[in-house]
C-alpha cells in the first residue's frame, strides 16, 4: 500500500497523539485486610473464616481447593488455547483482599470518601446512578460489596440482589441448591480456583412470574497489587421471571500480572429469561505488552426450564489475557441460547474467547454472533462449539464470527467446532476474515471523512449487530470505547 | 469402561528389522538411512492415541488400529480376477495405468507402452535406482515424516509404490491412474509410497484408486508426495473404495511453487476409519487451488478429513469445498485449516464443509479453522448440517415422485457440485456411478 507523505505524517501525529495512557489507571489507597501470599488449606480456611461461612460452605471450599491440588501437581494447566503466557505461580498471588470496614454502613454517605471518588472517576457516582439512572448498583470494591442500592424497591417485589457471602448468610437453602449446579468445582482449573478461594461476587434471585424492574448492574474492580479477584456470580431466574444484568469493569495500572478468575452461572427455569451484558475494560498491559490482567472466566448458563432463554452479549476490549467462554446449556425443550460478542485486541493483548452451545432439549435454538478485532500486535481467537445431542430434535443454530485485522502484525484466528448427533438438526456456520475493505474506505475519503474517523465508522458497522443487543446507556459506552481503544491504530 | 489396550509398536519394529535385513539391502544408503530414521523418529512418536489433548486426533480414535499387530504382506502374489482388474481400471483403455496388487508392482496389468517420451511413471523401488537423483531431491522431503507418526512409519517402510515425473513443457492428454488392489483375505499393513513431479510449465491428470476386493480388516498407510514445478497444472483424483473393515490413513503432501496450480478431488466411500491428511504449502507466489471432497460414509464407517492449507506466501487462491453424504451409524470428521503467515498477503481463500444426514444415527463434526497472520487477506468459511428438507420432498412427491426417488434427487444434487468439479469427463461418470450404486442401495432401486 502506498501513502502519500502528508498521509504518513499525520498518521504518525494520531499515533502519537493517541498512544494514551489508560485512562482508568490509578490506584486508590485504602487500607486493606489481605490473605497472606500463596494458595494453601489456611487460605481457604481464612477467607471462609473471614466472611463468618457456615461450614457446609468451607467444606465445598475445601473439596474444590483439594481438586484444584490435584490438577495442579498434575499439571493439567489449560494449555489449549492459542494464547502465550507464563505459568501462573500460584503460590506468589493473594486470593483475598477486603476494604477494611470498621462497622455497617447503612448509607452511601457513610461509603469512604477515597471509594466514592474512585467510581467517580470511573464515571459512575453511584448517588447520581441511584437518583437519576434508576439502576441498581452492588458494586464491588476489591473483593467486598461495599454499597447496595435500591435493595428496598427490589425487595419489595421479591427479588434478592445481594453480595454472594451476604446471600450465603441470609439465603443458605438457595445459595446451597444452585452454587455449583452449572458450573461444578471440578469443571475446569480455574472453575475449581474460583470455588475454592472465591471472595465475593453477586447473587440474584427474580421469582416466579416477577420482571425485574432495573437493569441490575455490578462494578468489579481489581484493585490490590498482585490480587486475584475471584469472584462468584449466581443468577436464577424462577418460571417466567425476567432480568437483566449489566457487569462492567475496569481495573487499575499495575506492572505485574493480576490474576483474575471468575465463575457465573445463570439459571433459567420454565419461561424465564437471562439477559446478561457485560463491558470488559480491565488493564491491558503497557505499550510493551508489560503487565495487564489475566482474565480466565468460566461463565455459563443452564435453560433448565421449558422455552426459557439466556443471552450472553460482551464487549471485551481489555486485560492482556483474555481466556472466556460464556456458554449456555439448552436443556430445556425450546429453550434459546445466544452469544453476541465483541472482542478488540490490540498492543500485546491476547483474546481466545467465544462460546459453547450444547443442544439437549427437542426444538432447542441457538444464534452465535463473534466480532473479533486485531489491531498492532494483537491476537484474536474465536473458539466455539455447537454440539447437538441425540435427543434434541430439531435444533437450530446460526453461527456467524467474523475477524477484522489492522495492520499488519496482529492475528485473527477462528476455530468453530461443530458436532451433530442428531440429524433433523439444521446448522449454519460463516465466518469471514478481512481487513478493512479499501472499497469502504475511499467511499469515506472521498465524501471528506478522514481515514482515522472512516475506521472507526466501519468499524462499528462491523459490530452493529453485537452493540445492539446491549442495553442503550452500555451501548453508547460500549461504541465510546471501541473508538477510543482504535484510536491509534490505523496507518 | 476403561480400555486398556497396548499400542503395538514394537510389532512394526521388529518387521523393520526383518524387512532391512531381507529386501532392503540393495537399496541406495540415502534411502536405508531416511528409512532408519523414519523409524527412529515413529518409534519416539508413536500412534496418536491420547484422548486429551490430542488435537489434531480428537475426533479419530486409533486405538484400535494401534492395539491390533498388523504384519507386513506375504510375498503370496494373489491374483484379481479380470471382471475385479476392469473396476479397478473403469474399463478404461487409453489411461495410463500402473497396478499395485496387495503393496507389489504388478507389471502384467498395467499399462504404460503409450507414454509420451521423457514422462516417467514407474514403480518406486524402480525408480530409486533408475531415476535417482530426482526421487532423492524429493523423497522424503515434503511429508512430515519428522513429526507425524503415520507418515514416519510410512516412511520407515519406503519400498513400493509409485513414482510420477512429468517433465519441463510436456502436456499429457492421458490421465495417469495409480491403482492399488487389496485382494481377499489380507490382514497386513501396507506402507505404499507416491511422489509426483511436475516440470516447468508442465500439465497432467493423475488418479489414485484404492481398491480392496472384500471386507477384511488389513491396514493402508499410504503417503504422497506431490511436487509441482512453476507454471504447471495437476489435477489429482484419489478414488478409496477399500474394505468397511479396513483402516486407511492417507498423507498428501502438496508442495506449489509459483504460478502452479493444483486441483483435487477426494472420493471416500470405502474404510472401516479412513483419515485423510491433505496438507498444501504455498511456497511461492500465484499458485492456486482447488480442492474438493465427496464422503459417503454408512454402517460403522468413520471418515475423517483433515486439510492444512499453509500459506508461506501470499497472492494465492484457495477453494476448498467437502460434503458428506452419511448413512447409518456413519461418523465423518473434518478439519479444515487455513493459515495464512505474517507478510502472505493477497490470499484469497474459501473453505465449505457441508453435511447431509441421512440416518439418525449418523454423526458429523466439522471444525473449519483460520490461522491468519496478516491484514491483507479475503477469507471466508461455512459449514451446514442438515436432512433432506422436508419441504422439497413434499414438494417432488407432490409431483408424482416416489420417495426414493425425491431423496435419490436431492441428494444427486446436493452431490452435484462436488462432482462437476472433476474435469475428466470419463472419470466424472466413473464416479457418479459409483455415487448412483451407493444411494440405490440406501434409499432403493428407484433412487
Amino acid at each position: 500500500m502506498t501513502t502519500t507523505p502528508q498521509v504518513q505524517e499525520s498518521n504518525k501525529e494520531v499515533k502519537a497523539a493517541l498512544r494514551q495512557e489508560y485512562k482508568y489507571g490509578f490506584v486508590t489507597e485504602v487500607e486493606a485486610e489481605t490473605a497472606p501470599r500463596g494458595l494453601s488449606e489456611d487460605t481457604v480456611r481464612f477467607i471462609s473464616e473471614k466472611k463468618r461461612e457456615p461450614e457446609w460452605m468451607l467444606q465445598w471450599r475445601l473439596r474444590a481447593y483439594r481438586h484444584f491440588m490435584t490438577l495442579l501437581a498434575r499439571d493439567q494447566h489449560p494449555r489449549w488455547a492459542h494464547l502465550r503466557y507464563p505459568e501462573i505461580d500460584f503460590q506468589n498471588i493473594i486470593c483475598y483482599s477486603a476494604p477494611k470496614q470498621k462497622r455497617k454502613l447503612n448509607s452511601l454517605d457513610e461509603v469512604d470518601p477515597e471509594l466514592l471518588k474512585t467510581y467517580e472517576k470511573l464515571g459512575i457516582s453511584l448517588a447520581e446512578q441511584k437518583r437519576l439512572a434508576g439502576v441498581a448498583v452492588d458494586a464491588i470494591f476489591d473483593s467486598v460489596s461495599i454499597a447496595t442500592t435500591f435493595k428496598e424497591e427490589l425487595a419489595k417485589r421479591g427479588v434478592i440482589f445481594c453480595a454472594m457471602s451476604e446471600a450465603i448468610q441470609d439465603h443458605p437453602e438457595l445459595v446451597r441448591k444452585y452454587l455449583g449446579s452449572v458450573v461444578p468445582y471440578s469443571d475446569n482449573f480455574y472453575a475449581a480456583l474460583n470455588a475454592a478461594v472465591f471472595s465475593d461476587g453477586s447473587f440474584c434471585y427474580i421469582p416466579k412470574g416477577v420482571r425485574c424492574p432495573y437493569e441490575l448492574t455490578t462494578y468489579f474492580r481489581i484493585n490490590t497489587q498482585d490480587v486475584g479477584q475471584f469472584e462468584r456470580t449466581l443468577i436464577v431466574a424462577e418460571e417466567g421471571a425476567y432480568v437483566s444484568y449489566l457487569e462492567g469493569c475496569s481495573a487499575p495500572m499495575f506492572d505485574t500480572n493480576q490474576l483474575h478468575a471468575a465463575v457465573v452461572e445463570l439459571i433459567t427455569l420454565d419461561n424465564a429469561q437471562i439477559k446478561y451484558s457485560t463491558i470488559q475494560n480491565w488493564y491491558p498491559g503497557d505499550a510493551q505488552g508489560m503487565g495487564g490482567v489475566y482474565n480466565f472466566v468460566t461463565k455459563r448458563g443452564k435453560c433448565q426450564g421449558r422455552n426459557s432463554r439466556i443471552s450472553w452479549t460482551q464487549v471485551e476490549t481489555g486485560s492482556a489475557i483474555t481466556w472466556k467462554y460464556p456458554s449456555v446449556l439448552l436443556q430445556g425443550d425450546g429453550s434459546i441460547g445466544e452469544f453476541y460478542s465483541v472482542a478488540l485486541t490490540k498492543g500485546y493483548q491476547q483474546a481466545d474467547t467465544g462460546t459453547k452451545m450444547t443442544h439437549i432439549g427437542k426444538n432447542t435454538r441457538s444464534t452465535v454472533i463473534a466480532k473479533t478485532i486485531s489491531a498492532e500486535q494483537g491476537e484474536g481467537t474465536y473458539r466455539g462449539l455447537v454440539k447437538v445431542m441425540p435427543s434434541a430434535e430439531n435444533a437450530w443454530n446460526f453461527t456467524q464470527c467474523d475477524s477484522l485485522l489492522i495492520g499488519d502484525r496482529c492475528g485473527a484466528h477462528t476455530t468453530p467446532y461443530v458436532e451433530v448427533r442428531n440429524n433433523t438438526a439444521h446448522l449454519e456456520h460463516e465466518a469471514f476474515t478481512s481487513r478493512v475493505s479499501e472499497e469502504q474506505l475511499f467511499y469515506c475519503n472521498q465524501r471528506g471523512i478522514g481515514l482515522e474517523e472512516a475506521h472507526a465508522l466501519i468499524i462499528n458497522g462491523f459490530c452493529r449487530e453485537v452493540f445492539k443487543q446491549l442495553p442503550l446507556e452500555f451501548a453508547v459506552e460500549a461504541t465510546r470505547l471501541l473508538e477510543m481503544n482504535l484510536e491509534g491504530t490505523v496507518g | 469402561m476403561t480400555q486398556t489396550l497396548a499400542t503395538q509398536e514394537h510389532v512394526y519394529l521388529e518387521a523393520f528389522r526383518a524387512f532391512q535385513r531381507n529386501g532392503a539391502v540393495h537399496d541406495p544408503a540415502w534411502v536405508q538411512a531416511l528409512r532408519q530414521s523414519a523409524m527412529d523418529r515413529f518409534m519416539e512418536l508413536r500412534f496418536p492415541t491420547a484422548r486429551r489433548g490430542n488435537e489434531e486426533w480428537k475426533y479419530t480414535d486409533v486405538r484400535p488400529l494401534a492395539a491390533t499387530p498388523f504384519p507386513l504382506p506375504s510375498s503370496a502374489n494373489a491374483k484379481p480376477a479380470p471382471q475385479e482388474v476392469r473396476l479397478a481400471t473403469f474399463g478404461e483403455r487409453t489411461w495410463h495405468r500402473l497396478v499395485l496388487v496387495d503393496g507389489q508392482p504388478a507389471p502384467d496389468l498395467s499399462s504404460l507402452n503409450g507414454l509420451p517420451e521423457r514422462v516417467r511413471v514407474m514403480g518406486l523401488a524402480e525408480a530409486v535406482t533408475s531415476a535417482g537423483d530426482l526421487v532423492q531431491s524429493h523423497l522424503g522431503c515434503h511429508a512430515a515424516h519428522q513429526s507425524e507418526a503415520f507418515a514416519a512409519l510410512n516412511t520407515a517402510f519406503l519400498h513400493h509404490g509409485a513414482f510420477v515425473h512429468v517433465p519441463d513443457g510436456v502436456f499429457l492428454e492421458q490421465p495417469i491412474h495409480l491403482i492399488f488392489i487389496t485382494t481377499r483375505g489380507q490382514q497386513a499393513a501396507f506402507h505404499p509410497r507416491v511422489l509426483i513431479v511436475t516440470g516447468r510449465d508442465s500439465s497432467a491428470t493423475v488418479v489414485e484408486s484404492y481398491l480392496g476386493l472384500d471386507n477384511s480388516r488389513y491396514f493402508t498407510n499410504v503417503v504422497a508426495e506431490v511436487a509441482l514445478g512453476r507454471g504447471s497444472a495437476l489435477k489429482h483424483y484419489r478414488i478409496q473404495r477399500q474394505s468397511e473393515a479396513s483402516y486407511h490413513i492417507a498423507t498428501t503432501q502438496v508442495n506449489l511453487t509459483a504460478n502452479s496450480s493444483f486441483t483435487n478431488g477426494a472420493f471416500d466411500f470405502g474404510g472401516g476409519l479412513v483419515r485423510n491428511n491433505l496438507n498444501v504449502l504455498v511456497a511461492e507466489e500465484g499458485s492456486n487451488c482447488a480442492l474438493h471432497g465427496l464422503y459417503m460414509p454408512t454402517g460403522d464407517q468413520h471418515v475423517d478429513n483433515q486439510v492444512i492449507i499453509d500459506h508461506q506466501v501470499g497472492h494465492s487462491d484457495v477453494k476448498e469445498v467437502y460434503k458428506g453424504i452419511l448413512n447409518g451409524r456413519a461418523r465423518s470428521v473434518f478439519h479444515g485449516s487455513i493459515i495464512v503467515q505474517p507478510h502472505a498477503a493477497k490470499v484469497n481463500a474459501t473453505q465449505e464443509d457441508k453435511n447431509l444426514l441421512l440416518s439418525p444415527e449418523a454423526e458429523a463434526d466439522t471444525k473449519p479453522a483460520f490461522w491468519i497472520y496478516c491484514d491483507d487477506v479475503k477469507c471466508g468459511h461455512g459449514a451446514a448440517c442438515g436432512q433432506i428438507d422436508p419441504d422439497a420432498l413434499f414438494y417432488l412427491r407432490s409431483r408424482g415422485l416416489s420417495e426414493a426417488a425425491a431423496k435419490g434427487l436431492l441428494v444427486r444434487g446436493f452431490a452435484a457440485g462436488i462432482l462437476d468439479a472433476i474435469q475428466v469427463e470419463s472419470l466424472r461418470k466413473h464416479v457418479n456411478s459409483i455415487v448412483s450404486a451407493r444411494l440405490e442401495e440406501w434409499l432403493g432401486q428407484e433412487a
